[in-house]
């Protein structure tokens, strides 16, 4: 605990070292800037295009979109996966199609999506959705089946019936692994979002990257690459801080190594 | 009217070979509102077979469950089944008193009486102080004194306890039976206890019934007339205490010779 919130100086320097390496490399070298441009250049543009208003109608789609795609990936998996956790005959029904579709790249379904959904924000937040839904369902269905028989069993001696079960003690019971999987999910839903704009969109943080790479204009697309590292990195720092408030009584469970 | 009568219970279960077992033979017995009564018998007669029946948790393959007046179809609302793996049945993502409370509120009470209701059994089960810690954070015989309370704390009519102490030290267990007398007569409720220790049955129970091997019966019933309340070194030391211990050991002895 106290590791990790210690402030990581040697880590901060590294990734400072690397970025001045890479400044005065591409300033010596003219013929680079095409490619590399100066991470002061790439600064310079980037706040242009905030000041100038051209990235954050961009910024604010692809995050309308992660956030669509991601909750209702969320819902869909957490309660298909309670539902084939609790029914293990469901989930022998389905479980050899989910063994060959979460492994197969995501990717893939976006030809088939545009197929069906055309171009615009249905498809791409459908993908979203399909590609963040596996990690999410496949830890809730072992949550929910690593589940202690005697918990339910205690919770009905004392009368409470299925659906008070469901809420009061499948989900808390699970929600360790139910949060591992929405971690996982969170990283795949941003790559997912990001990658679809790319393919087939007019709008968003993808479609901005390799729109600037077409225009040759290498400094912008380096912005829009700072734009969507910076939001995945402040999505996982907010999901991290939610997760350590909620799950405290997790962690200090497991921290301690008890039961 | 007794306020639990079991009535040519036997429960047999299918075994993954195809074979039937039978756990139960066929129990009948009957326990009075108020009465503290315990099962003993040797190790895999079905005695938690038999509680989880009883509790409504197991369907039994013949005979009747009748608790308050009424046939048990499932879980019933008067009773309450505390289990001995303390570790295993409390809400690990509750505290001390949010497990207390769920006792509380699954009785139906929301009231802030009940909040009030379950700081006082914490407080009556030695707890008082740990109301906001985790389950993880207590050791074991702690951690079942909270299963305790949070069991009173729905206000059972009977209350059914498998081998509560059973994976606690003896020092513990001691203490804890003390508690549980002590509970029982303020409480006013009745117990079914199984133990395999057949000292603590006699130390705890007004009646003791003994258990066969699979397919388990009633063998005997023993009165256990102690005065109450009871003292851990006094009354185990009474002759007719090492009496009935000798009577109850030299009959499982015939059980598992026949």
């Amino acid at each position: 605990m106290t590791e990790a919130k210690r402030f990581n100086w040697l880590g901060w320097l590294a990734f400072a070292g690397l970025l001045l390496a890479w400044e005065f490399a591409a300033r010596g070298n003219p013929k680079l800037q095409l490619y590399f441009p100066p991470i002061s250049t790439i600064m310079a543009s980037l706040c242009q295009l905030v000041v100038g208003g051209r990235i954050g109608g961009h910024f604010w789609v692809t995050v309308i979109r992660f956030f669509a795609g991601y909750a209702l990936a969320a819902l869909i998996a957490v309660l298909l996966g309670i539902v084939l956790g609790y029914f293990r005959v469901l989930h022998s029904f389905v479980a050899m199609l989910i063994e060959f579709l979460r492994p197969m790249p995501s990717v893939a379904i976006i030809p088939v999506a545009i197929l069906l959904l055309g171009i615009g924000d249905g498809m791409i937040v459908a993908v979203t959705v399909y590609a963040s839904i596996w990690a999410i369902l496949i830890n809730t269905i072992e949550g929910v089946r690593h589940i202690e028989p005697t918990l339910i069993d205690t919770a009905r001696t004392f009368g409470l019936g299925r659906g008070q079960v469901l809420w009061q003690i499948i989900l808390p019971a699970a929600s360790p692994y139910i949060v591992t999987g929405l971690r996982i999910g969170l990283s795949i839903a941003l790559i997912l979002v990001t990658t679809a704009e790319m393919i087939a969109g007019s709008k968003g943080l993808g479609f901005f990257i390799l729109d600037e790479e077409r225009s040759m204009n290498s400094s912008n697309m380096y912005a829009g690459i700072v734009v969507v590292a910076v939001l995945g990195y402040a999505l996982n720092r907010v999901f991290l801080i939610i997760e350590s408030k909620a799950m405290r009584w997790h962690h200090g469970m497991t921290a301690r190594g008890g039961a | 009217m007794p306020i639990l009568q079991v009535q040519g219970l036997s429960k047999s279960y299918r075994q993954a070979g195809g074979e039937t077992t039978v756990a139960i033979g066929n129990i009948t017995c009957a326990v009075e509102a108020g009465e503290f009564v315990s099962f003993v018998g040797p190790s895999g007669c079905g005695k938690t077979t038999l509680l989880m029946s009883i509790a409504g948790l197991l369907a039994p393959t013949a005979g009747k469950i009748i608790v308050n007046g009424s046939e048990v179809a499932g879980p019933p609302r008067d009773l309450v089944l505390l289990f001995q793996e303390y570790n295993k049945s409390l809400f690990a993502w509750r505290t001390v008193l949010g497990n207390v409370l769920f006792g509380v509120h699954a009785r139906g009470n929301h009231s802030t009486e009940g909040d009030a209701k379950a700081r006082q059994l914490i407080e009556l089960v030695g707890l008082k102080g740990f109301e906001k810690h985790y389950p993880w954070e207590l050791s074991g015989g702690m951690q079942q004194r909270v299963a305790i309370a949070r069991a009173l704390a729905y206000e059972p009519q009977l209350l059914l306890m498998d081998e509560p102490f059973g994976a606690l030290d003896a020092l513990t267990r001691l203490e804890l039976e003390d508690m549980l007398l002590k509970l029982w007569a303020e409480l006013r409720t009745t117990i079914l206890f199984i133990t395999h220790d057949i000292e603590e049955a006699i130390y705890l129970s007004d009646r003791i019934w003994m258990l066969s091997r699979r397919p388990s019966q009633i063998v005997q019933e023993f009165r256990i007339d102690f005065s109450r309340p009871r003292h851990q070194v006094n009354t185990r030391a009474e002759p007719r205490f090492m009496e009935i211990r000798n009577d109850i050991y030299r009959q499982i002895g015939n059980a598992g010779a026949s």
